[in-house]
């Protein structure tokens, strides 16, 4: 049950766009950089991302994309084992600096997850972190470089990140815990 | 779709989805075989047990390299170089592994059903190997999996299975996976080497190699054991050879230009396939030993899973 609405498809657009200026002034443009995207929601934010880019700056940053199935550190404590689906980087991250991207910033366990993957694939100069939402509760010593909407939630709401791609609209619910 | 299952005993038990998530996970972790560093920590701390009855170099070390990839812990028992030689039962040994505390046995064995007998009293996961002329579940979907990979698709596919039918477990999980998958299968042989009623399990059957390879999208051919001749089942290895042993001329009269040639090794070369064609461009063997590798890791790693969150619950 949706809860609240937290972004609209124009403040969405405002934050993508906002956080595409501030890689590029804090990197001095994007001529090393790569984008990496978690799956799912991930990778079509940075895609979005790399178009905003190329749009101001006139440079293509490649897109790449990250399952942290084999990383995670809850195998074996869920039901379900997950289903892998795999990564697809096809260029080398070593001495780029990778913007890895996710919707939505909860636990960092994701984030850790994700860190250990790319680092096994080269050794990035510098990893850097952008999410659209960063909701709070942290369990692990992780911070974003880049924030579309800090949002304090309670742990038990969800946050859902709905994208035209997957969902069909662009904007950010908090959902309330079903009930039961 | 999530995986269910202990163990994997049989490609006749499992439904059509179970078999497309294992070949969708192995298509998924087949990139990490192409890594600088062909590691990733999914599995640290399993330990895995190749038990081999039977000699076996291609499935025992694609499972042995499929758990290193993964980080668990790989250890190999072969008949000879163990206790096996000195007459303990198959179980016994079993149990003795179990009492390690492994977390899958892969187990080969010359009895039919030796794999399921295992998967009864073991806790632990167990993957068949091959069980005699029974089964042979990754094999079968290694192939699946290097058939999709080239063709894009299953559904709607016609393959012929040329060879000794009646002794070959890679034959009988094959064709349970392909008409499982909506694909024709025609098995091809001397009548001696075709197993009767064969046609129950859904095939065509043919007597004669050029029909039976005609406009088909794959042809897998299949080794000739050189026990057959001593049994008598066929006159001589160079009469079979004239009959059965697929050649480029062969193949060029009466092949599609786009048929893959598979053969789950090893290679009798000048018996069921000339050199030409087992190193000739229609030929896949050695994708499908590549993909054997990953076909094994998502079995494990569906296995390993499944146990831990069985244990969990």
């Amino acid at each position: 049950m949706i809860k609240a609405q937290v972004l609209d498809e124009a403040a969405l657009e405002r934050a993508l766009t906002r956080i595409s200026h501030e890689i590029l002034e804090r990197n001095g443009g994007a001529a090393a950089l790569v984008f990496v995207g978690l799956r799912t929601r991930g990778v079509t934010l940075a895609q979005r991302l790399a178009e905003r880019i190329a749009a101001i700056d006139g440079t293509k940053v490649p897109v790449g994309t990250l399952d942290i199935t084999l990383y995670r550190d809850d195998l074996g404590l869920k039901t379900d084992q997950p289903v892998v689906r795999g990564t697809d980087i096809p260029f080398p991250i070593k001495g780029k600096t990778v913007i890895l991207v996710d919707d939505v910033l909860f636990t960092g366990r994701s984030i850790r997850a994700a860190l250990d993957a790319l680092i096994d694939l080269g050794r990035p100069k510098m990893i850097q972190l952008a999410v659209l939402i960063d909701r709070g509760h942290r369990e692990l010593p992780i911070r974003p470089d880049y924030v579309g909407k800090n949002l304090p939630t309670s742990r038990r709401e969800s946050v859902a990140v709905r994208l035209k791609e997957h969902d069909g609209e662009d904007r950010v619910v908090i959902e309330a815990p079903e009930e039961g | 779709m999530a995986w269910k299952r202990k163990d994997l005993l049989t490609i006749q038990e499992l439904d059509p989805a179970e078999i497309t998530l294992v070949i969708d996970t192995a298509a998924s972790l087949r990139e990490i075989g192409g890594r600088e560093i062909k590691k990733v920590p999914t599995l640290r701390g399993k330990t895995i047990v190749n038990l081999f009855y039977e000699p076996s170099t291609r499935t025992r070390t694609s499972f042995e390299i499929a758990g290193k990839w993964l980080s668990a812990d790989v250890i190999n028992f072969a008949a000879s170089t163990s206790s096996i030689g000195k007459g303990e039962t198959l179980l016994d040994t079993a149990r003795n592994i179990e009492a390690m505390s492994p977390d899958v046995v892969v187990v080969r064995h010359s009895s039919a059903g030796a794999a399921e007998m295992l998967a009864r009293h073991l806790r632990c996961g167990v993957v068949n190997a091959g069980d005699g002329a029974h089964e042979h579940p990754t094999q079968a979907l290694l192939d699946l999996l290097t058939i999709r990979e080239r063709k894009g698709h299953l559904d709607g596919l016609q393959v012929a299975i040329v060879g000794d039918i009646a002794h070959s477990r890679v034959a009988r999980s094959n064709i349970h996976g392909m008409r499982k998958l909506g694909m024709t299968v025609t098995v091809a042989g001397p009548p001696t080497l075709i197993p009767p009623h064969v046609q129950e399990f859904g095939v065509k059957v043919s007597h004669r190699l050029e029909d039976a390879i005609r406009d088909v999208d794959v042809i897998m051919m299949l080794r000739l054991q050189q026990e057959r001749m001593t049994a008598g089942l066929i006159p001589s290895l160079r009469e079979y050879s004239r009959y059965w042993g697929l050649t480029l001329d062969r193949l060029r009269a009466s092949a599609r230009a786009d048929v893959l040639i598979m053969h789950p090794g090893p290679v009798n070369r000048g018996v069921e396939l000339s050199p030409e064609v087992a190193d000739g461009p229609y030929s896949v063997i050695l994708e499908q030993t590549g993909n054997g590798v990953a076909v094994r890791m998502a079995v494990l790693f569906l296995l390993a899973g499944t146990r831990v969150a069985q244990e969990a619950a």
